[in-house]
């Protein structure tokens, strides 16, 4: 006798659930269990929440809870085809310029990449201090040959970041204009902000092949656009109401607007959101290595796996040296594009 | 100054709320402001509003905060649309222009100036002062040259390359002046525009405008709360309360007649010499000779202070007013000390010249 029989036949459900019971169904390990006790009454104390196996337990028609499972199983494995038809080709591109990017940085010779690298530096910041904070640390990677793998980490980063802003900044300004996008968007970015990180991984594992590199680059951009996305929606919203109301008493079209008021003074809130997508992006190409990512993350992984202490803590380190270059630098210009601003 | 009429509001109403238009018609029947609110949960900006300004002229609209000022101004160039009624320019219903002829009027028929300056930070005082030309396509060397124009006459020469947060309070609206000024538009509008300055600054920018207005003729409608400067300014005052006129004239006119308890309260506190002019208060001669026994000539447009200072306060001496050469009246000092009193002046039947 189960629990909850008294529900059922109290509601004169007991013919429907016993045509129902076909009892050749897999046995479950608690079926197991439970048949070594059977016909023992449950002391009032042990009432089990009416859940989907307790009361499955008493009528044969409420399905399991492991058929839930089976059902969201089943269910993404029914579209996965259809959903891999259309994403493929849509993400194919992505696929191209990771392994372009990965290409470049790794061909490119270190005496290239570091001159290169400080005149990024440099038109960025304007700071010579960082420029040499930037040079010592890539020089510290390569002196112990890790600069290769850095290279691969922020071949990834810089391609996946530069896509977040592409994306996230112009669905950030929709989201400003309108406050129904507004409202439908923030419950997905909230969702994409909380999903655990390796939660991401599985569904993308069996809609794209591993070996593929957009794998990893859907996983990192999805995770990293959230920041630039919100903050350019905030920081458009937060633009001084006299400047527009202003700005709308000389006639400017929509369009001059947003590209002469509205963007340039959320730029400071859209750098801000920039820098957040950068030190997201960081950390998602290390989790990344689960999926084939190469760069620091592999040596991480590899640490982990083959407990080889030494050489997780050491590309830790490296990574940390990466994280802090690229805050210090898109902190930086930040500040100049505040200073610029100050009201 | 003409008797044109540049712009033209007309029984202007302006509800705000969920539903205006119902709203209007409890209005139209005779529902005040705070009934409005308190049983249909609307609020009443304005009522019933109707004002001529004349090309030219600075037409000051005074009121407290709340009076429905500024929402008024930004009925011009339809910052905000009106529930019902009519705004004319030119004899043009602007209300009834879609978005390209509004885009049109708000770039080339009018200009406005902001209590918070509102620049842009992130341009130098000379981009803000050209950006009216630029939205309208100009290009960036001929808008620089205009900006540069205007900024020298405002008194900025060396601040162009600039940003405005290197500028205090009162040069920033210098800029945000020769922003409108760079428009060149006939009508300029000016929202609280000197109420964010200090006291002496505030003077310096009234003799500025006034100084400017001598020499460009422009129309110009002023927003302030601030009675001296509306008297300082005004061509024409209108006085607003609760979102309705209470009296519009000349503001000679509203000093000796005020038509409300409200507006007396208002002009009480008033230095009268320094405002009141003799045109005010003379006797006028109508065709008559000047009497002999007047102790000499005074202008049309003097101050009453002026005049104490000298008759040497002696109020038994009488002047012959002359406007552009010619006698026009007679000033008795003593009809000049009576006009100094509120009360007194306004029964003793001071005439409206």
């Amino acid at each position: 006798m189960a629990t909850y029989d008294f529900l059922f036949d109290g509601l004169g459900l007991r013919e429907w659930c016993d045509a129902g019971r076909t009892g050749d169904g897999p046995l479950s390990m608690a079926d197991l269990l439970a048949k070594g006790g059977a016909g023992r009454e449950t002391p009032w104390w042990d009432l089990p929440f009416p859940s989907l196996d307790a009361l499955n337990e008493a009528c044969g028609r409420i399905a399991q809870s492991r058929d839930a499972t089976k059902g969201v199983e089943e269910g993404f494995l029914a579209i996965k085809d259809a959903l891999r038809f259309v994403l493929d080709p849509l993400t194919q591109p992505l696929s191209w310029i990771l392994e372009f990017a990965l290409l470049v940085f790794e061909a490119a010779p270190w005496w290239v990449m570091f001159p290169l690298l400080m005149a990024v530096v440099y038109l960025a910041t304007k700071s010579v201090r960082l420029i040499v904070f930037v040079t010592a640390c890539l020089a510290f990677l390569a002196f112990i040959d890790h600069y290769g793998f850095a290279m691969q980490t922020l071949a990834i980063i810089f391609v996946c970041a530069f896509l977040c802003v592409l994306f996230g900044v112009p669905i950030g300004i929709a989201m400003s204009r309108s406050d129904r996008m507004q409202r439908m968007t923030i419950p997905v970015l909230d969702m994409l902000q909380t999903l655990p990180p390796f939660v991401y991984l599985i569904p993308l594992i069996f809609l794209f092949s591993v070996t593929e590199p957009k794998l990893y680059g859907i996983a990192i951009i999805l995770y990293a656009i959230v920041p630039v996305i919100r903050l350019t929606d905030l920081g458009i919203r937060l633009v001084d109401r006299d400047v527009i109301e202003a700005a709308d008493s000389f006639g400017v079209t929509d369009r001059q607007k947003l590209f002469g008021v509205q963007i340039p003074l959320a730029l400071p809130n859209i750098m801000a959101g920039v820098n957040q997508t950068i030190m997201m992006s960081l950390a998602m190409v290390v989790i990344a290595s689960l999926v084939s990512a190469p760069g620091l993350g592999v040596l991480v992984l590899r640490g982990i796996r083959n407990l080889e202490l030494g050489v997780g803590l050491v590309s830790g380190l490296g990574i940390v040296l990466l994280a802090i270059i690229l805050d210090r630098v898109t902190k930086a210009a930040l500040d100049r594009v505040n200073a610029a601003q100050k009201i | 100054m003409t008797d044109k009429i540049k712009i033209a509001i007309r029984s202007l109403y302006k509800i705000f709320g969920d539903d205006p238009e119902g709203a209007l018609e409890h209005v139209r029947a005779g529902v005040g402001k705070t009934e409005l609110l308190e049983r249909h949960g609307h609020v009443l900006g304005l009522q019933d509003i109707d004002v001529d300004m004349r090309e030219g002229d600075i037409t000051v609209i005074m009121g407290l905060s709340g009076s429905g000022k500024s929402t008024l101004i930004r009925h011009l160039n339809r910052l905000i649309e009106p529930t019902a009624g009519q705004v004319e320019v030119d004899g043009e219903d602007v209300l009834a222009y879609g978005e390209e002829r509004l885009r049109s009027l708000r770039r080339e028929a009018m200009s406005m100036v902001f209590q918070k300056f509102a620049l842009l930070p992130h341009r130098t005082v000379a981009e803000n002062a050209g950006t009216t030309l630029q939205v309208r396509g100009v290009r960036q060397r001929d808008y620089l040259a205009e900006a540069r124009k205007w900024l020298e006459r405002v008194g900025l020469t060396g601040y162009e390359n600039h940003y405005p947060h290197q500028l205090s309070g009162g040069m920033q609206q210098r800029v945000g002046i020769a922003r409108a000024l760079t428009s060149n538009s006939p009508i300029m509008l000016m929202d609280e525009a000197f109420s964010a300055l200090d006291p002496l600054i505030r003077t310096d920018m009234q003799d500025l405008l006034l100084e400017l207005q001598k020499e460009l003729h422009k129309t110009i409608v002023f927003i302030t709360h601030d009675l001296d400067e509306a008297l300082k300014l005004a061509d024409r005052l209108v006085i607003l309360k609760d979102g309705y006129i209470v009296q519009q004239d000349e503001p000679q006119h509203i000093l000796l007649n005020p038509n409300d308890p409200y507006i007396e309260d208002f002009v009480s506190d008033i230095n009268r010499a320094r405002v009141l002019r003799v045109r005010s208060i003379m006797t006028p001669l109508g065709g008559g000779a000047p009497p002999a026994e007047a102790q000499g000539e005074v202008d049309f447009n003097d101050t009453l202070e002026s005049m104490i200072t000298r008759s040497g306060g002696d109020t038994s001496h009488s002047y012959v007013v002359v406007q552009e050469g010619a006698p026009v009246g007679v000033l008795e000092m003593t009809n000049l000390v009576k006009a100094l009193v509120p009360r007194a002046a306004s029964e003793a039947g001071a005439r409206k010249y």
